[in-house]
């Protein structure tokens, strides 16, 4: 059985060109739009507010991508799932770049609040707040102080509860074919790791996290459906992710357990998530519209408008209801279609790129206002943070054998039949 | 709708693992296999079978959009030229609040429309009547009925089965198709009727 795995150099080229293409993007972001100055309110001049707002929204929706395919292990996990046994190096690998993009994401949030972005986060201005009654109630949770703190424990637990759930499954190669008592005591020990990531992931990337790092760009304003909502977004983008590397090694002659029927419950998971994820931005959407208070409606006038003027993010708006609902539910419906390699390649990236576009949504509004742009510089930054997930990916599926052949559910996933 | 008297070998076996080989060296030697009786769903029988793919998922969609479309086109023609009415100063065409029961009407449509389908397929309805060929086949015994035709030779037939391992073999003249009414009453008419 072939389970070791050279980068083949068209994957090794991608990748630099990928890091190229995002460096000289970030060194255009540096010398051209003066990210390290404050440009004076009212003076029409965003360039600096363009630099971190882009930085944001690619940093934070990278990051909890690649962090989804840790909490899809956990839960899998948990559930006692047996299917995903055979394709499971893949997530692992996919998590292993978490604290690489943590350390970026931490580095970029940590410059916008230390900074003093205002034109980010407008609770970092304390003069503001001591007039705002809003700001004011919400200041014990929304000040530098806590933000730093609260990522910083966030991406460490991320990163350390994800290192022991990989290094669990890395033991098991080394330790050879366990018996049935070693198997049951190994099985429970994930369990507990598992659970104690899930835990920790509810407290972090399906509450406080969302709040703090993407709801607080419109601090006046707040949704209860907003973390779920993030949560559902880079949840089927990164089962997305997950799927695009099972097909890449697949095509490499890799992973020679993962069959159809293993696609089939990955595509399973992208069409389900890409529903759960309309629903959270319909109930969203729904209850403001329905209320029509001024405080919240604020949100959905920012990026529709109104009917007599619509406003600048109108497109991207419905586009993001058609790339994330309607282009998966009509085309991810058919069974023949998400056993089909090429099919689900291709709506891998149309939802990753979906998704790309609704954080894009989310960050834009509250920090570019009107004169948001979507130009290279955009796509650069983008191409950058790819660029390190191919890396770090790469990295771990060299280095540690493609098919934990010593997992008591591989058989299970062997004979996996949907 | 009685569907015609036919002659059938009917083997059973008490394994699973016995009934996959048998199922595929029955279909290899060209007898054809008019249906397999379990007691359970078993994983991959309809593949061994040969079976082809259900087409219940294309009418659940069917039965899905007829719903959409119902609840939109009913919603927009009550709301807007029919009943108007002012609820909350929204405009009468309210798109957003429709979802809801557009949503739950395509569900509503897609499952019922399914059940019936798929009661309709598999003839099951209250009354209606089909031949067993094996009363365990409900319990613990896995029946396999193969068609006979003018060319197929019983004997061999049923030494095929036994070498294949079933563990009970006999030669039934059965009713294919369904009839509404009581097994006893039915089951003498035919042989009243044929003299078996």
């Amino acid at each position: 059985m072939n389970n070791q795995f050279e980068l083949p150099g068209s994957y090794k080229k991608w990748t630099w060109g990928l890091i190229g293409v995002g460096v000289l993007a970030l060194l255009y972001g540096f010398i051209m739009l003066h990210p390290f100055e404050h440009a004076a309110p009212g003076s029409g001049d965003h360039s600096s507010t363009r630099f971190w707002a882009v930085l944001l929204q690619n940093s934070v929706y990278w990051l909890l991508v690649v962090n989804a395919s840790m909490f899809f292990i956990c839960v899998t996990t948990m559930a006692m799932g047996g299917w995903q046994v055979a394709l499971r190096r893949v997530p692992e690998a996919i998590s292993s770049v978490v604290p690489i993009l943590g350390i970026v994401t931490f580095l970029v949030l940590m410059a916008i609040v230390w900074g003093g972005h205002t034109d980010i986060y407008i609770w970092l201005d304390k003069s503001v707040v001591a007039k705002d009654a809003i700001l004011k109630g919400k200041s014990g949770f929304l000040n530098p102080k806590f933000f730093t703190i609260w990522s910083a424990i966030a991406i460490v637990m991320w990163w350390l509860l994800g290192r022991k759930m990989r290094s669990l499954s890395l033991e098991s190669d080394k330790n050879g074919a366990m018996d049935y008592e070693t198997g049951k005591k190994w099985i429970w020990k994930n369990t507990v790791w598992a659970s104690l990531y899930t835990v920790f992931f509810g407290l972090s990337v399906a509450s406080t996290i969302p709040w703090l790092w993407l709801m607080s760009i419109d601090a006046h304003w707040y949704s209860t459906m907003y973390s779920w909502y993030t949560f559902a977004s880079t949840f089927v983008s990164g089962m997305s992710l997950i799927a695009l590397f099972v097909i890449f090694l697949k095509n490499r002659g890799q992973l020679e357990y993962v069959t159809e029927e293993h696609l089939h419950d990955v595509g399973k998971f992208m069409f389900a998530f890409s529903v759960f994820w309309t629903y959270l931005w319909f109930s969203q959407y729904m209850l403001i519209w329905y209320s029509n208070q001024p405080e919240e409606t604020k949100y959905f006038i920012e990026r529709v408008g109104t009917a007599a003027k619509p406003g600048p993010y109108n497109g991207l708006f419905f586009l993001n209801l058609i790339l994330n609902f309607l282009c998966p539910l009509l085309i991810l419906m058919k069974r023949g279609v998400k056993r089909n390699w090429t099919l689900v390649t291709v709506m891998a990236v149309l939802i990753i790129f979906g998704h790309w576009i609704d954080f894009y949504q989310m960050v834009m509004p509250g920090t570019m206002k009107d004169h948001a742009e979507m130009m290279p510089f955009e796509f650069g930054v983008a191409a950058f943070f790819i660029g390190l997930i191919m890396w770090g990916v790469g990295r771990f599926l060299t280095r540690h054998p493609l098919t934990p052949k010593n997992h008591p559910f591989l058989k299970e996933s062997m004979i996996h039949h949907t | 709708m009685a569907g015609g008297i036919k002659k059938f070998v009917v083997g059973s076996f008490d394994d699973e693992a016995v009934l996959f080989p048998a199922v595929k060296n029955v279909r290899k030697a060209g007898y054809k296999i008019h249906d397999v009786y379990t007691p359970f769903p078993v994983h991959g029988l309809d593949h061994a079978m040969g079976l082809r793919e259900t087409s219940i998922h294309t009418a659940g969609f069917i039965y899905a959009i007829t719903g959409t479309t119902t609840a939109l086109t009913f919603m927009s023609w009550v709301f807007t030229k029919d009943w108007p009415l002012n609820i909350g100063g929204k405009p009468h065409f309210a798109l957003p609040a429709w979802v809801p029961i557009t949503f739950e009407l395509t569900v509503l449509f897609s499952a019922v429309g399914m059940v019936l389908t798929f009661c309709y397929l598999c003839q099951l309805s209250p009354f209606v009547k089909k031949h067993h060929f094996h009363a365990r086949a409900t319990d613990d015994l896995f029946v396999m009925a193969i068609e006979c035709t003018e060319k197929t030779d019983d004997a061999e037939l049923q030494s095929f089965l036994q070498k294949a391992g079933a563990t009970e073999i006999n030669i039934q003249h059965a009713e294919t198709g369904w009839w509404i009414g009581r097994y006893d009453r039915e089951q003498k008419l035919y042989r009243d009727e044929k003299g078996y």
